[in-house]
């Protein structure tokens, strides 16, 4: 894949300008290595940096009940590599689910998703989103990591017109460009990640 | 929000905003802030092709409104969904308290749409007992403080987080700390049960693609994903506008609407929705889903041959980012719903005559806001026609009319000027007027004004007429009232740098105002009228070039003249062939008179420059004077901001002293810290506000023309 190797680079830099966090790896086993690594090192429940001690109303408080364990969400992925993730997140005490989103509304650990496509000019994921599940994991988890194999790099939207348009037609549809994690800079105009959606976003490359 | 009366209580209102110093600092930081990040953001890319692709995308989808609603409407209707088209903000409103209430539904959580604001859809809807709740962190904080957005994009710019926090605490009922980082986490953990318990989410749309019959949602916090994907029924409000015929279209749209907004490369997320997508808790596991298209005057825009290019924005608020009157007074007051250049104008389409009648009066015309749209919209022509269609309307005030009648008249023009003269004899020394005369008020005593000069240039003309033989141009001069009657001086110095340079200069004597002040205060019919006049006294066919030394002037006879004369069939081609031969007087020095460092003497000091707005942004003149000065011999130091508004705008000064000043002290201050001799530009009007702004300093700081520069400089 000599030709989209400067096409992965440019992706990588123009993620890493909007603070993704970006690595390599060389097969999808390696990735689920990587996802239980990253869930079993990050602290839980990071939704709560204001900290636990930090008083809420009475609604805002009880959403966090709702979550004790920490968890990892791979909705869509292949039964076999679903199999081989829960393995793998059981060894270290931490819960893998791939349905039940709506009961995990306070917050799951990470979402671990296969990007369809990238954009290197802007450092963007393009996913079909047409599940619930997918769509909801990827908003409520704090981390989201998302596979992206290189081959499927392209340099400017309009490359992947084609693409785009098969995506759109289908009926229903609910497509996602992702790019960075969730931000705001409306106080004060100054930036601040994970409002609503993920605190952080890690993208692996795929090497295909 | 306007609620003036009228310009008196409008211009108080605007007093109290200039009090608000942290509106101040923070509009001052955001503004020097975006133009560095927006550039950023464009490096490298063809700007001018990404916006004439824009507009020749949205200037499209405008002329097939209809069709593309039928095309969409038939894609997203086979997908499930039901699309309404609502003629009017209230009948929109009916719409979607129906949908709520067929669907049995408490509780909505809305992402940001502008169209929604349009409308006043919270307030319908909670006038019928729905419990709304905005979940955009800026939308949120403006909608618990009762207020509505200062900027299309970022709705809370104009609050500190000293305030955030207050309102915080009183939300959470207990006390929270002053930290940007953490009260966005309070949001975020106050927000999310409110999604929980929604059952219909409100959104709206930056593009609806006909060729698939998705929208398409441009979002940073990711509230639109969950608005979208939570409630069991989704309503989105869309304007007719935001139709586009293809992917190819929307892509285009997205490539330059956050770059342009933010100067990011694209927003955090974009969503693509199209049918009743999957959600469990609604009838079947699909998505109730409805799209309410808003007319309220869309369609006849579409239609209306000047103000169809109305529909090209896509609201990226950038027009209000590059606004050195937005920048001092911020959105509440210079905007009624819609902020900005396209707010003026959208305000009187969409909120009425009475809400904009004031608004349309505050636009300096200095050209920012057509020159960053991300469409190419003509922002100032389209508000200063607004302005003259509100006086046709209502009847036009008695200063402007008397204007008007006089600047049709040359002769009578002229006549008062003199006689200006000899009445001020009193009252001036040394250029200035000492005494302000009882007609002008106190505020305008923020800078010196000039003295009616002893000789207008008209007069001295026929004395100083250089005789060249064997020229190889001929050239009209077009002095300007200004130079004219004002500052004689710097034509002359004109004259002595062109003169023996083999251009032989003409100054045909029934030339007359430019008429810009007619159109800066809404007289289109003396516009028109002066305009006529000027063609026919510098015939176009008879010279090389129309010099004029006023960047305002020249920008008007270039550009103006085509828009007020272009579409009447008698004098469409005079008028181009006119503005064809219009030059300004630095591209002239260094491009057809090719002055070089040789014809200079050395030791030209230091000197500052500032661009005007017409010269820098209504010809696209950069380069050349700054040019001329390094060849002249004069060592330029730059200044920070050297192409904002010196504060001027013609008349704009005379009714808004209090903005013009505040402008003023802004220029000065950057040019003062250059620490040169002599501030330097190409325009009587800059030169007029500069020096009365330094004179009533005392600053010891000289203000030149460009021409008396080269004319004390040159060999």
């Amino acid at each position: 894949m000599s030709e989209s190797q400067p096409l992965s680079r440019l992706f990588e830099e123009k993620a890493k300008a909007v603070s993704a966090v970006v690595s390599t790896v060389t097969s999808l086993e390696q990735a689920l290595a990587h996802a239980v690594d990253l869930c079993d090192k990050k602290d839980a429940c990071q939704i709560l940096v204001s900290g636990c001690e930090l008083p809420l109303s009475a609604t805002g408080e009880a959403l966090c009940e709702t979550k004790q364990q920490k968890i990892l969400a791979a909705p869509g992925l292949e039964p076999k590599l679903f199999a081989k993730l829960k393995e793998l997140a059981a060894e270290r005490g931490i819960l893998c689910i791939d349905t039940g989103m709506r009961q995990r509304l306070g917050g799951v650990d990470i979402a671990f998703t296969v990007a369809d496509f990238g954009i290197a000019e802007t450092g963007t994921l393009v996913f079909d989103s047409n599940s619930e599940e997918q769509r909801l994991a990827t908003m409520i988890a704090e981390f989201h990591l998302a596979v992206l194999p290189v081959s499927k790099i392209r340099e400017k939207s309009f490359d992947l017109e084609e693409e785009l348009l098969a995506l759109l037609q289908k009926s229903p549809s609910y497509t996602a460009f992702v790019t960075g994690a969730s931000r705001t800079a409306d106080i004060e105009r100054v930036l601040a990640l994970g409002v609503h959606g993920p605190l952080e976003l890690h993208i692996l490359l795929l090497e295909d | 929000m306007q609620t003036a009366k009228d310009l008196k209580e409008y211009r108080a209102e605007l007093r109290e905003a200039l009090d608000n110093e942290f509106l101040r600092q923070a509009m001052d930081k955001f503004a020097v802030a975006y133009r560095g990040s927006r550039a950023k953001a464009f490096a490298g890319m063809d700007l001018k092709g990404l916006i004439a692709d824009v507009a020749q995308a949205k200037d499209g989808a405008a002329q097939r409104m209809d069709e593309l609603l039928s095309e969409f409407t038939a894609k997203a209707e086979a997908a499930g969904v039901k699309v309404h088209v609502a003629r009017t903000a209230l009948e929109a409103n009916e719409i979607i308290a129906a949908i709520a209430k067929e669907n049995g539904v408490k509780k909505i959580v809305k992402s940001k749409s502008m169209t929604a604001e349009e409308i006043h859809l919270n307030d319908h809807l909670e006038g019928q007992g729905y419990e709304v709740t905005e979940t955009d962190l800026g939308e949120w904080i403006i909608q618990l403080r009762h207020e509505g957005p200062t900027h299309m994009v970022m709705p809370a710019i104009h609050l500190s987080r000293y305030q955030v926090a207050d309102l915080f605490s009183e939300v959470t009922q207990q006390k929270q700390e002053v930290d940007i980082e953490k009260l966005v986490k309070v949001a975020r953990r106050e927000l999310r049960p409110k999604y929980v318990e929604a059952d219909m989410g409100i959104s709206g749309a930056n593009v609806a693609v006909a060729e698939t019959g998705s929208l398409g949602m441009i979002t940073n916090e990711g509230n639109g994903r969950l608005v979208t994907t939570l409630p069991r029924v989704h309503v989105a409000l869309v304007g007719l506008d935001k139709l586009t015929a293809t992917l190819r279209d929307a892509l285009r749209i997205i490539r330059v609407l956050p770059r342009n907004a933010t100067g990011q490369a694209i927003s955090s997320y974009v969503t693509w929705i199209k049918g009743c997508v999957e959600c469990a808790p609604a009838p079947g596991g699909k998505k109730v889903h409805h799209i309410v298209f808003l007319d309220n005057g869309r369609r006849a825009l579409a239609r209306d041959p000047l103000f169809s290019q109305v529909l090209r924005c896509v609201r990226c608020g950038a027009c209000a980012n590059v606004c050195p009157v937005y920048r001092l007074v911020g959105g509440h007051k210079y905007g009624h719903i819609y902020i900005g250049a396209i707010g003026l104008i959208l305000t009187y389409f969409f909120h009425g005559r009475d809400k904009a009648k004031n608004l349309v009066q505050n636009c300096i015309n200095c050209g920012s806001c057509k020159d960053v749209c991300a469409a190419g919209i003509d922002l100032p022509l389209l508000i200063k026609e607004i302005h003259a269609r509100i006086q046709d309307e209502e009847g036009h005030p008695v200063p402007s009319t008397l204007l008007a009648k006089v600047l049709k008249n040359r002769k009578l023009f002229h006549t008062l000027l003199r006689s200006a003269k000899l009445a001020q004899k009193p009252l001036a020394s040394g250029g200035f007027i000492r005494h302000l005369p009882m007609i002008f008020s106190k505020e305008q005593n923020f800078r010196a004004l000039p003295a009616i000069a002893p000789k207008a240039f008209r007069d001295l003309w026929p004395r100083i007429r250089p005789e060249v033989k064997g020229a190889r141009l001929k050239v009209a001069l077009f002095s300007g009232c200004v130079q004219d009657f004002v500052y004689p001086e710097q034509s002359v110095a004109a004259v002595n740098v062109v003169a023996g340079r083999g251009a032989a200069l003409d100054f045909p004597m029934e030339q007359s105002c430019c008429g810009l002040p007619v159109m800066m205060m809404g007289e289109m019919a003396a516009a028109r009228d002066v305009a006529q006049q000027n063609i026919s006294a510098l015939d176009p066919a008879k010279y090389d070039y129309i010099l004029t030394l006023c960047a305002s002037c020249a920008s008007h006879l270039k550009h103006g003249y085509q828009k007020l004369l272009g579409n009447d069939p008698s004098w469409a081609v005079r008028a181009k062939q006119f503005a064809d031969k219009v030059i300004d007087f630095s591209s002239f020095a260094r491009d057809v008179l090719k002055l070089a460092p040789e014809d200079f003497r050395p030791g030209g000091g230091t000197a500052t420059y500032h661009a005007p707005c017409h010269l820098c942004r209504g010809l696209g003149v950069i380069e050349a004077p700054r040019d001329l000065l390094r060849i002249a011999g004069v060592e330029y130091k730059p200044a920070e901001e050297e192409d904002v508004c010196c504060g001027f705008g013609g008349t704009f000064s005379i009714k808004f002293p209090e903005l013009s000043a505040e402008l003023l002290a802004k220029k000065l201050a950057n040019a003062e810290a250059t620490g040169a001799g002599t501030l330097v530009t190409d325009c009587p009007g800059c030169v007029m506000q500069l020096r009365g702004g330094l004179e009533r300093k005392g600053s010891p700081m000289r203000v030149r023309h460009m021409a008396e520069i080269l004319a004390q400089q040159i060999k």
